[in-house]
C-alpha cells in the first residue's frame, strides 16, 4: 500500500481525493483484464441484468395461478409450474431484485458503520479507542448468522429490519480491518501536517484519511457484499424474508424442495442463479484484491501467515 | 456459506510481537496465557449473556407479548408476566435466568411447554456429533489436498483445486446442500435419505446414514479453507532457508517435507482449522435446517420464528460461549505449535 501521496504538505485536500478516484478505477478496470475477473465480472454482470429486467420479461405475475400443479417444463411453461400452479420462470425472474437491492444496502450500511467505526478508533484513540475495539470483540464472539438470527428475534423479520441486522453483523469485521489500515495511515507525514495547521480531526478523518484507505475499503466491499447475498439468501431461505406470494430466490428453494422429486426446475433455476451471482461477485472481487493489494494470497490468508507463520524479511 | 471466518486476529491477546526483547519470561508462559485468555471469555460471555437478557427480555415486546400475540387482555398479559418473573427488577430476573441455565432449572419454554433444558440437551449432542465428525474428516481432507497443491505448484492440480475451491468458497451452504441432495437423494440418484429422520430418543451416531449429508455439505464449505491455508503455507515453508539447507544437506525430499516444511507450516493451518470450527457453530444453523436434522441450529431457526424467547437465549449463549472457548483454544495451541513463539515469550 505504497501511498501515491501529494509530497507538499500544505497541498490541497482535492488533488488527493481525485488521485485516490483514479487509482480505485483503475483497480476495477486492471482486475477486470484478469482472466479471473474478467469470468467473474461477467457472471455477476449477467445475473444482475436477468435480476434487474427480469420482472419486466416475466410472462405471467407472481401469484397468477395459470396452470395445473407442479407440471413439468413444457413450452408453455418453460420451467415448469410449483405446487400451487403458479409459472416457476415468472417467479424466478421477478424474484432476484430484492435480494439484490437487500444486499448492496446491508454492505452500505456495514462498510460506513465498520469503516466509521475504525478509522475513530485508530485516529482518536484512548478511550474511543477501548470502547469501540471491546465493542467490536463483544460482537465477534457471535457468529455471523446467530447474531443476525438474534437481531431478527429482538427487531421483527421485516425487509428494512433485516437488512439492517445484516449490515450491522458486517461493521465489526470491517471495523477491524479498516483500524488497523487506519494506523498506517495516520502515521503519514501528510497528517501530522495538516494537524500542526490546526486541522479538526473529524476533518482530518473525513479528508486525509478516508481518501487513502480506497484499498482497504474497495477488499472490503467485496468481501461483504458477497457474504451478504450469502446471508440475506440464507435468511430468506430459513424464512426470514418478504411476505408470501412475493419471492426472493432463497424462499423460492425452500418453498419448493418439498417438491424435489416432481419438478426439481423450481428448486434449480434459483439455486443456480444464486451460485452464480456470488461465484462472479467473489471471485471478481478475488481479483481486485489480488490487484489492489499485490499479492498472490487473500488477504485473510496473508494477515494469518504473518501473525503465525514463518516471516520473511520483506 | 462460506462465511469466510474472518481471521479472528489472535495477536490482539497473544504474545508481544518478537521483534521486543521480553522484558521479563514468565515461569510458565502457557499457564499464564490461558488462564488470561479463560478470563478474558468468561468475561466476554458474562457480558454477552446480560447483552442477550436485556435484549430479548426489555426490548419491543417482551417474552409474555411474544407468547400471548398483540391482542392479549391486560390482565392475562399481567398474569403471565407475573408467572414468568417479569414484574421482578431487572437484576432479580438476570440473576435467576442466570443460576437457571447453570443448574439447569430454566423454566419452559414457551411454544412447546417442554423445559428449555430438556428441549435443547439432546439436540445439543446431535448437534455435537455433527461439528465433531465435519471438523475432522473436513481438516483431514483439507491438509492433504493442500499440501498436494503446495508440492506440485503451479501444476494441473493446483490450478484446478484452486479454482474449484474459490468456486466452492463462494457457496451458499443451502445451495450446496441443496445441490447434494438434488444429485444424492430425490433426482439424480436416490442413494442417500434427503432429510434425516431421527427419532426423538435416539442420537445422530446411531443413525450414521443420516448424518452423510450435513456431514458432506459442511466439509465441502470448509475444506477449501484448510487447504488453501495449508498450501499457502506450505509454499512459504518450502521456499524458507531451513529448507533449502536441508535438501543443499542431501536430505531426502520425502523427509524434507515430513520433518521440515509441514512442522513450520502446521501453526497457522491449525489458526484455520480453528476458525473453521467458528465457522461451524453459525454454518449448523443452515444446514441443520435444510436436512431437518434435530440438532440446536433448527432448534434456533425454530424459536426465531415463534419467538420462544428462553430458547433463543439458551441456544445463542451456548453456540457463542462455544465460539469463544475454540478461539481460546485456537490461538493456544497455534501459540503451542509455534516453535520460536515460545522462545520469543
Amino acid at each position: 500500500m505504497a501511498a501515491v501521496v501529494p509530497g507538499n504538505a500544505a497541498a490541497p485536500a482535492v488533488p488527493a481525493v481525485r488521485t485516490r478516484r483514479r487509482e480505485w478505477l483503475a483497480a476495477l478496470a486492471t482486475a477486470a483484464r484478469t482472466p479471473r475477473g474478467a469470468i467473474g465480472l461477467t457472471l455477476a454482470g449477467l445475473i444482475i441484468a436477468v435480476a434487474v429486467i427480469g420482472p419486466y420479461l416475466a410472462p405471467h405475475g407472481i401469484a397468477e395461478i395459470v396452470g395445473p400443479d407442479l407440471a413439468k417444463p413444457s413450452a408453455h411453461f418453460p420451467l415448469g409450474t410449483d405446487y400451487l400452479g403458479r409459472d416457476v420462470l415468472s417467479r424466478v425472474l421477478a424474484g432476484g431484485w430484492v435480494l439484490l437491492l437487500m444486499a448492496a444496502s446491508a454492505t452500505a450500511i456495514g462498510v460506513s458503520l465498520g469503516a466509521t467505526a475504525g478509522i475513530s478508533a485508530a485516529y482518536l484513540r484512548g478511550v474511543a479507542d477501548g470502547a469501540i475495539m471491546r465493542t467490536v470483540d463483544v460482537i465477534l464472539a457471535f457468529p455471523q448468522l446467530v447474531f443476525a438470527l438474534l437481531l431478527l428475534s429482538i427487531l421483527g423479520p421485516r425487509l428494512w429490519l433485516i437488512t439492517l441486522a445484516v449490515g450491522i453483523t458486517h461493521a465489526p469485521q470491517v471495523g477491524r480491518v479498516i483500524r488497523a489500515a487506519t494506523l498506517d495511515v495516520s502515521e503519514q507525514d501528510y497528517v501530522k501536517a495538516v494537524e500542526l495547521q490546526g486541522m479538526r480531526p473529524a476533518k482530518v478523518m473525513a479528508k486525509e484519511i478516508l481518501p487513502n484507505l480506497v484499498t482497504p475499503l474497495m477488499v472490503e466491499i467485496g468481501l461483504r457484499l458477497t457474504y451478504s447475498i450469502i446471508i440475506i439468501a440464507g435468511l430468506a431461505f430459513l424464512g426470514f424474508g418478504q411476505n408470501p406470494p412475493a419471492a426472493s430466490w432463497g424462499e423460492l428453494i425452500n418453498d419448493n424442495r418439498a417438491y424435489l422429486a416432481v419438478n426439481p426446475w423450481a428448486v434449480i433455476a434459483p439455486a443456480v442463479l444464486i451460485a452464480l451471482l456470488t461465484i462472479g461477485v467473489n471471485t471478481y472481487s478475488d481479483a481486485i484484491a489480488r490487484v489492489a493489494i499485490g499479492v498472490d494470497r487473500r488477504p485473510e490468508e496473508a494477515a494469518l501467515l504473518d501473525d503465525l507463520g514463518p516471516r520473511e524479511a520483506a | 456459506m462460506a462465511v469466510a471466518p474472518a481471521p479472528v486476529p489472535a495477536g490482539q491477546h497473544a504474545a508481544p510481537p518478537q521483534a521486543q526483547p521480553a522484558p521479563r519470561r514468565a515461569e510458565h508462559p502457557f499457564r499464564d496465557l490461558l488462564i488470561r485468555r479463560l478470563a478474558i471469555g468468561i468475561l466476554t460471555l458474562f457480558v454477552i449473556a446480560i447483552l442477550v437478557f436485556l435484549a430479548t427480555e426489555v426490548l419491543p415486546g417482551n417474552a409474555a407479548r411474544a407468547a400471548l400475540g398483540r391482542n392479549a387482555t391486560p390482565a392475562a398479559l399481567h398474569a403471565l408476566e407475573h408467572q414468568l418473573g417479569l414484574d421482578r427488577s431487572l437484576a432479580s430476573q438476570f440473576w435467576s435466568w442466570l443460576s437457571g441455565i447453570l443448574t439447569g432449572h430454566l423454566g419452559a419454554s414457551l411454544a412447546n411447554g417442554q423445559p428449555v433444558w430438556a428441549f435443547i440437551w439432546p439436540r445439543l449432542i446431535n448437534s455435537l456429533v455433527l461439528v465433531a465428525v465435519t471438523g475432522i474428516i473436513g481438516s483431514v481432507v483439507g491438509i492433504l489436498l493442500g499440501a498436494t497443491a503446495a508440492l506440485r505448484r503451479d501444476g494441473r492440480f493446483d490450478q484446478v483445486s484452486s479454482v474449484i475451491a474459490l468456486a466452492v468458497t463462494s457457496l451458499p451452504e443451502f445451495v450446496i446442500a441443496i445441490s447434494l441432495v438434488i444429485l444424492l437423494a430425490t433426482t439424480v440418484f436416490h442413494v442417500l435419505p434427503a432429510i434425516a429422520l431421527i427419532p426423538p430418543g435416539t442420537y445422530a451416531w446411531q443413525e450414521p446414514k443420516q448424518l452423510i449429508l450435513p456431514v458432506v455439505t459442511l466439509a465441502l464449505v470448509i475444506i477449501p479453507y484448510i487447504m488453501r491455508m495449508t498450501r499457502a503455507a506450505m509454499i512459504e515453508a518450502l521456499e524458507s532457508d531451513y529448507v533449502e539447507m536441508a535438501r543443499l544437506k542431501g536430505v531426502p525430499e520425502r523427509e524434507v517435507v515430513l520433518r521440515h516444511a509441514l512442522p513450520n507450516a502446521i501453526a497457522p493451518v491449525i489458526q484455520v482449522i480453528g476458525l473453521n470450527f467458528l465457522y461451524l457453530a453459525g454454518g449448523i444453523v443452515v444446514v441443520e435446517y435444510v436436512f431437518n436434522f434435530p440438532g440446536i441450529g433448527t432448534g434456533l431457526v425454530s424459536a426465531v420464528t415463534t419467538r420462544d424467547i428462553p430458547v433463543i437465549q439458551l441456544i445463542v449463549l451456548i453456540l457463542t460461549g462455544f465460539y469463544i472457548l475454540m478461539n481460546i483454544l485456537t490461538d493456544v495451541i497455534a501459540l503451542a505449535a509455534t516453535p520460536r513463539r515460545r522462545i520469543a515469550r
